[in-house]
Formats: C-alpha cells, sequence, structure tokens
C-alpha cells in the first residue's frame, strides 16, 4: 500500500528543463499574457543613444521595470519622456533570454493626469525662462499701423470670425490666414510650422510677409489648449522676427506661449484691438493737426502784421528827422558873413593902435645917442703910450740875451774839457788796452769766463784779443750715440 | 526733424513727425521763412496720414498648404 502513496522525494517525476526550453516557456508566458498593457509610473533614468531608441525606467517607490521605446515610435510620440513625469505607458513585455531579463517595449506614453502634465508644463517654463526668454527686455513693440496680419488659427470657427470683424471695425488690413489644427496632436507641429513658416516669408515676396503675427485659439479644457504649452511652439514664438500676439483660450487660461509672446491678449477680439488702432479715431485727430496747422500759420502771419503795423506807426516821419538840423544850419550860415567882418575889423583897429606910436624922429634920436658915445670914446684912445711900451720892453731883451750868449759858450768849453780828460782815464783804465799788451777776455755768451772750472762747464767759448774775437767749436757738453741715419734706399728710377 | 522724405514714412512716423511739426508751428517762435516751410511740410505730412488711413481695405487670403505643409499660394476667404 505504501507504493500507492506517493513518494515525496522532490525531483522523480517532475519534467525536466534546459534553460533555454526554460527560457523560452518564460518569454511565451510574458509576451502572451501582457502583449498589451498599460502601466502607470514616474519615468527614472532616460537614455537616448545615437541609434535613435530610446531606454527608460518606469519605477514606483517598490519596483522597477525597464523600458524602450524604438525610434521609429520615439519620433511620433506626443508626449516625450523625461526624468520624474508620472505617466501612463501602453505596450507589451518582452523578455531577453540572453540575460535573464524582461522589459516593456513602450508603443504609446501619456501623462498621468492633470497634475503630471501641469509638474511638466512647470518644468518647461522653469527651463524656458532659465534661457531667458521670457525677458522683458526680449519683446518687440508691435508696430502701430501693420500692413499685412499674419494670423495663425484654424480657417474656421469663431475665433478668426472674431478677429477679423473686429480688424473690419477698427481698421480693415490685409489678413493672411495659416490654417492650423488648434488641437490634438497635429497643433503643436503645425502652428510651430505655420510661425516659421510666416517668418521665412520675404518681405515683397509672392506671399507678403506680415508685418504682425497672432496666434489664437478660443477657449478649451487644458488638453485641448494643451498643444500651446508645447516646447517647439514656444520656441517658434520666441524665435519670431515678427511681432507676435498670443490668444489661447479665456482670459484665465495661460499657455506657455503666452509667456514668449511679444504681447498677450485675453481674447482673439482683444488681440485684433492691440493688432491696429482704430481708423476714425486716427483721421480725427490728423483733421485736428490740419486744423492746428492752418491755425498756427494764420496766427503766425496775423500776429508779424499786427507787429509791423504797430511798428510803422511808431516810426517818425523822415522830414522830422531832419528838420532841426536844417534850421541849425540856416541859422549857422546866415551868422557866417558878417562874423568874418566883424573879426577883420577888430584886427584892423588894434593894427592902428599899434603902429600909431612907430614915427622916424624916435628913431633919429636913438641913433644920434649913440654916435655920441662911440665919438666920446674913440677920442680917448692914445697910440704912443703904447709905442713907448713896446721900445722898453724890446731894450730889455736884447741885454738878456747877450747875457745868455756868453753864459753859454764858457760852460760848453767847460763841459768839452772834462770830457776829453775823462776819456784819456777811462782809456787808461779800459781792458781794451790791456788786451794790448797781449791779454785776452773769454766769454762764453754773455758771461765773462774768469775760472779754468767755469771753462770746462761752459759750451762754446769765445776770446777777444785785441783786433777782434773768435770762437772755439761748440764742444757738446754731454756727447750722445748719435742715431745712425737709415741706409739710404735706390730709388726705383 | 527726420531726414526721410515724407513719401516712404509710415503713418506712425508721418504722424509723430506731424506732431511735432504743428507744435513748433504753434510754439510761433520761428522765423517767417520756416514757418511757411513747416506749414509745408506739415501740409505733405498730413497727406501722407490721409493716404496711409485711405489704404483701409480688407483683405482676406488663407494660405494653402501641400501635404507637407509648405506654403503654395493663398485662397481668398470670404463670408467670414
Amino acid at each position: 500500500m505504501s507504493d500507492l502513496i506517493d513518494d515525496p522525494t522532490p525531483g522523480i517525476n517532475a519534467p525536466e528543463f534546459t534553460v533555454t526550453e526554460l527560457s523560452g516557456a518564460v518569454k511565451r508566458t510574458i509576451e502572451g499574457e501582457f502583449s498589451h498593457v498599460r502601466v502607470r509610473g514616474e519615468i527614472g533614468r532616460v537614455s537616448r543613444p545615437r541609434s535613435g531608441h530610446i531606454y527608460l525606467d518606469l519605477k514606483d517607490d517598490r519596483a522597477v521595470i525597464s523600458g524602450v521605446i524604438w525610434k521609429g515610435v520615439a519620433a511620433r510620440l506626443a508626449t516625450q519622456p523625461e526624468e520624474g513625469l508620472e505617466v501612463v505607458a501602453t505596450g507589451r513585455l518582452t523578455t531577453f533570454p540572453g540575460q535573464s531579463k524582461y522589459q516593456i517595449v513602450i508603443e504609446d506614453i501619456a501623462p498621468a493626469g492633470m497634475g503630471a502634465l501641469m509638474a511638466m508644463l512647470e518644468k518647461r517654463k522653469k527651463a524656458l525662462e532659465g534661457e531667458g526668454l521670457f525677458a522683458a527686455e526680449r519683446k518687440k513693440p508691435l508696430p502701430y499701423l501693420p500692413e499685412v496680419i499674419g494670423v495663425v488659427t484654424s480657417p474656421s470657427g469663431a475665433v478668426i470670425r472674431d478677429i477679423l470683424h473686429r480688424l473690419r471695425d477698427r481698421f480693415p488690413r490685409k489678413v493672411l490666414i495659416w490654417p492650423v489644427a488648434v488641437q490634438g496632436q497635429k497643433c503643436a507641429p503645425e502652428v510651430t510650422r505655420a510661425i516659421e513658416g510666416f517668418n521665412r516669408l520675404t518681405p515683397g515676396g509672392a506671399l507678403p510677409r506680415p508685418d504682425l503675427l497672432i496666434v489664437a485659439r478660443g477657449g478649451g479644457s487644458i488638453e485641448d489648449l494643451w498643444g500651446f504649452n508645447e516646447e517647439s511652439v514656444a520656441r517658434a514664438a520666441a524665435a519670431s522676427d515678427i511681432p507676435l500676439i498670443s490668444a489661447v483660450g479665456h482670459e484665465t487660461d495661460t499657455t506657455l506661449i503666452d509667456f514668449v509672446s511679444d504681447r498677450r491678449a485675453p481674447t482673439p477680439t482683444a488681440a485684433a484691438e492691440l493688432a491696429v488702432p482704430v481708423r476714425m479715431e486716427l483721421l480725427a485727430w490728423v483733421d485736428g493737426q490740419s486744423a492746428r496747422l492752418t491755425r498756427g500759420i494764420t496766427q503766425s502771419t496775423t500776429q508779424r502784421g499786427q507787429r509791423l503795423r504797430d511798428l510803422s506807426r511808431a516810426l517818425p516821419k523822415p522830414g522830422v528827422l531832419v528838420e532841426a538840423a536844417r534850421q541849425r544850419l540856416d541859422y549857422t550860415s546866415d551868422r557866417l558873413g558878417p562874423s568874418l567882418h566883424a573879426a577883420a575889423q577888430k584886427k584892423r583897429v588894434r593894427m592902428v593902435e599899434v603902429s600909431g606910436s612907430l614915427r622916424p624922429a624916435s628913431l633919429n634920436r636913438l641913433t644920434a645917442e649913440a654916435k655920441r658915445r662911440l665919438g666920446d670914446r674913440t677920442s680917448r684912445l692914445q697910440p704912443q703910450l703904447l709905442t713907448r711900451d713896446i721900445e722898453r720892453k724890446k731894450n730889455d731883451l736884447g741885454k738878456i740875451l747877450a747875457r745868455l750868449d756868453r753864459v753859454g759858450n764858457s760852460q760848453v768849453a767847460k763841459w768839452s774839457t772834462d770830457l776829453s780828460a775823462l776819456e784819456r782815464m777811462r782809456q787808461s783804465l779800459g781792458y781794451e788796452e790791456t788786451l794790448k799788451r797781449g791779454y785776452a777776455v773769454v766769454r762764453s755768451g754773455d758771461q765773462v769766463i774768469t775760472t779754468k772750472s767755469a771753462a770746462e762747464k761752459a759750451t762754446a767759448l769765445e776770446i777777444q784779443f785785441q783786433d777782434g774775437s773768435f770762437k772755439i767749436g761748440a764742444k757738446p757738453s754731454k756727447p750722445k750715440s748719435k742715431p745712425t741715419p737709415p741706409p739710404e734706399q735706390g730709388t726705383l728710377l | 526733424m527726420t531726414d526721410k522724405p515724407v513719401g516712404e514714412m509710415s503713418f506712425e512716423e508721418a504722424m509723430a513727425e506731424l506732431e511735432r511739426v504743428v507744435n513748433q508751428l504753434e510754439r510761433g517762435d520761428v522765423p517767417l521763412e520756416d514757418s511757411i516751410k513747416l506749414y509745408e511740410r506739415g501740409a505733405a505730412l498730413k497727406k501722407r496720414c490721409e493716404e496711409k488711413l485711405k489704404e483701409a481695405e480688407e483683405k482676406v487670403a488663407a494660405i494653402t498648404l501641400d501635404t507637407d505643409g509648405n506654403p503654395t499660394g493663398t485662397t481668398p476667404v470670404e463670408g467670414l
């Protein structure tokens, strides 16, 4: 009976798998059971190698599943996986027997609920703000009166109608509509392309380039407006060279494009109001300026005319200016003749007065007096006294001359006698007489040599005899070796 | 005073210049010769402004796109 009881020894009856068989079985089971699953989780690490596939982790607080998004799928995903994003991923599980691994091949990925969407939006906003795309100094001023307005919106619907109505009321303009889907998958790429497309148009080309863009959409749920939260749309709006007004949703809805646009309008109608001024008001303004202009010029000329008249009244008549001068001239010239007469008369009277006392008799009297005084003086002159005095002085001079003659002669005779006595004495005392007796005088230059030692030192000697002197050769005091003259060189010629 | 010929000015430029000219003329401290020139310039600017305001023509067209989403031309839009 005991045989009937199954022996609990393990491994006896169970089928035995190879590793490959088991892995294949697991693969079949997992891929069969989980061929289409939706899994909710937070995206962990994301890697994007050059192959274009995306590898990522899906996790919650206790588990992790590896995931892969193949290149073709990744390109058309509405939501690009970002680390930290809460998502619902749709796909299938596969195993990877070579490494005992399994993973989810993701075919679609969507943010999990409103919170996740808003968190993602917040993150994008921070990133773009960090790049400075929201900066006030980036905002371009809107043209005062745009010629062509480009509108990026749905070609049908209330939005474009509202915009066109309001434009018509204020200032009809040329409008180019770039039709786009304003919700759903195609919204973001189409809006992006529209903004870029308008910027690519060349001014004056076949399609006129707008000088103002309006990106508009009516109100809707946050999911409906989501296209305008996409980064590509925001970047295109930021990069637009054409000033851009965003008008997406109602006043309370704010999408990412509103932060980067140059102006945000709360509604499409408001966008039209921002876009153009009111034509009638401008016409009125121009009329007003015209009136001011006319008034200005009229006033200017009127005032000047008035001032001219005032001044001309104040101007005196030219006759008045010269009258006084003329009168003075008349008066003065009248006095000219008589005054000349009077002056001559006065001078004549004075002349008569002076010449009255001038008579020849008085002159005669003066000369007679002078003649008498002259005679008086002449009679007192006696020449005899002068000659007598000269005679006496001549006599004295003769006597003195005779005495001088006598004294002079005897003095000279005496000096002559003394001189010959002195000469005889000099001749007998002088050395020259001695020379005649056989003596000689020895000189060296100006020195008289009197000793033998002096004679030996002297370089040259001169000996004077009674009948003249002669020199004894200039013996060198210290004979030196004479430099031998160089041997004479034979001439070449 | 800008050197730009009045005929090339945008509405906004012409407007600003007109206002400047009117203010200057109204101040009344410009010589007579200059005030006549100012008046003439003002009249030309006014004409320019009115021209630009007369160009108030509504023309609405939608851009047609090929299958790749590139613009190919326009088609008139009516009835909106």
